[in-house]
């Protein structure tokens, strides 16, 4: 990248330049940076992703943003980067699950859905006439054949699964908090302590229950399973992956 | 005539204690002349799920290559094998997809699923020819002589039948049901998938 304004082959398709780079994937990855931050932590018992969610004015109704988003019973996704581009890719992802589900009679597993959201992604950095998708996203999910496993997607379409993760503004302190926090016994009650923790490393301004987003993966037990995992009142398979309601991050706050 | 009973041929499949049997006799026709007596129409899925496709024999070929395609796919994309579940729905969403201009097959698929705790599951399948599911208990049954495979399955199958025992059923279920149609018949294949090995046998049946 010679000149700030990203010199001849920032515009219109996604080209190489002569250095062998994709400036708009990198221009892409800018704008994730300055997202809000996101983040995800792999514990033994399950997985959680967290995020903040600010608004820019008081006047903003935020019970309606939503930026933890549940694709299918077993996965979850959040993001940082440009909201209505995550939105898209929600809406894919939840086609896709819903695809998945009309072949096989079952989601798929976090593996597969995150290929087939990291193709679309990769799709609009090769495509005419369109710019890459302006987020990267942390993938939680839980299968039969990996059990409980973290990816990030970024704006180029790579993937990788993590144990512990993060994306957006603080993303280089969180990931170092991370490293200094993370152990490979760590249970899902502390491993959302810890990811509040790192979200309050970066946070500008209050964290309350309505500025904290967590969804959160458990993992089911061998007996569940047997049993189908059926819940109480609705008589459907309990899901793997939840979204934390507002008293219940309000809980771990105050823990 | 029926373009379902052009070809002739049947498929039967059972389950036992911890173990699933499928078998399908031998008899290739057009119409009432027969034409071969080693026409084969189970076809092995996984190490542990058979399918067998009884039906119009052109497609036959095509669906025996349509699911290798597939589960080779599903395979590689997924790096699992396909569990016995997953595979019927994968065999009914198939079916369905050709609803209007369906393929002259009703599949019956038999395998042995793990279950979460590590124990084994038997696991047997059959759907009609647009891809309706019938997961059965005991016993499936499928073509030219399917009316008469279920009276005499009726009649001998029991719960938790040994793999030995299992075949025995399974065999003079396939044999004397045969016998009584005309478009099934003229030898049999018999496999029986247990946890640890699956054992395949050829009958010899009437040959008029």
């Amino acid at each position: 990248m010679a000149s700030a304004d990203g010199g001849a082959y920032s515009y219109s398709l996604t080209v190489f330049s002569p250095s062998g780079k994709l400036v708009q994937i990198e221009h892409a990855l800018a704008a994730v940076a300055q997202g809000t931050t996101s983040l995800g932590i792999k514990a033994t018992n399950g997985i959680v992703i967290a995020t903040e969610k600010k608004s820019s004015s008081i006047l903003i109704d935020d019970s309606v943003i939503e930026k933890v988003a549940i694709i299918c019973p077993n996965i979850g996704i959040v993001y940082s980067g440009m909201g209505p581009d995550f939105r898209i890719l929600v809406t894919k992802a939840r086609k896709s699950a819903q695809a998945y589900w009309k072949i096989y009679g079952e989601y798929p597993p976090t593996r597969v859905l995150t290929q087939e959201i990291a193709g679309v992604m990769q799709q609009a950095t090769q495509s005419g006439g369109v710019r890459p998708y302006g987020v990267s996203l942390l993938v939680a999910g839980w299968d039969n054949h990996r059990g409980p496993t973290l990816y990030q997607v970024d704006p180029s379409g790579s993937f990788w699964a993590w144990k512990a993760s993060a994306i957006g503004k603080n993303m280089i302190n969180a990931k170092t908090f991370l490293e200094k926090r993370y152990n490979d016994d760590i249970s899902l009650e502390d491993a959302i302590h810890t990811a509040l923790l790192t979200l309050k490393e970066g946070f500008e301004g209050q964290m309350t229950e309505k500025t904290i987003e967590i969804g959160v993966v458990t993992v089911p037990t061998p007996e569940e399973l047997e049993q189908g995992n059926i819940g109480g009142e609705t008589g459907r398979p309990k899901p793997a992956f939840r979204k934390l309601s507002e008293e219940e991050v309000r809980d771990y706050l105050a823990l | 005539m029926s373009i379902m009973s052009h070809n002739g041929g049947s498929v039967i499949a059972m389950v036992g204690k911890d173990c699933v049997a499928i078998a399908s006799d031998l008899r290739l026709g057009n119409e009432a002349m027969g034409i071969s007596s080693n026409f084969q129409r189970i076809f092995p899925v996984s190490d542990r799920i058979y399918l067998g496709l009884p039906g119009l024999a052109t497609d036959v070929a095509t669906l025996r290559e349509k699911f290798r395609f597939r589960v080779n796919m599903y395979t590689i994309k997924e790096e699992r094998e396909i569990k016995p579940e997953t595979f019927a729905h994968l065999v009914s969403s198939t079916l369905y997809e050709h609803r209007f201009g369906p393929y002259f097959i009703e599949p019956v698929m038999a395998g042995i699923s793990k279950t979460p705790t590590g124990g084994v599951k038997p696991f047997i399948a059959a759907t009609d020819l647009i891809g309706c599911l019938n997961f059965a208990k005991d016993f499936v049954v499928a073509g030219t002589a399917s009316d008469k495979l279920y009276g005499v399955a009726e009649g001998l199958w029991e719960p938790d039948l040994e793999p030995e025992d299992l075949f025995e059923t399974i065999s003079q279920t396939l044999l004397n049901a045969v016998d009584r149609d005309a478009f099934s018949g003229w030898g049999a294949l018999v496999h029986v998938i247990t946890k640890d090995k699956v054992i395949t046998r050829t009958l010899k049946g009437r040959m008029d």
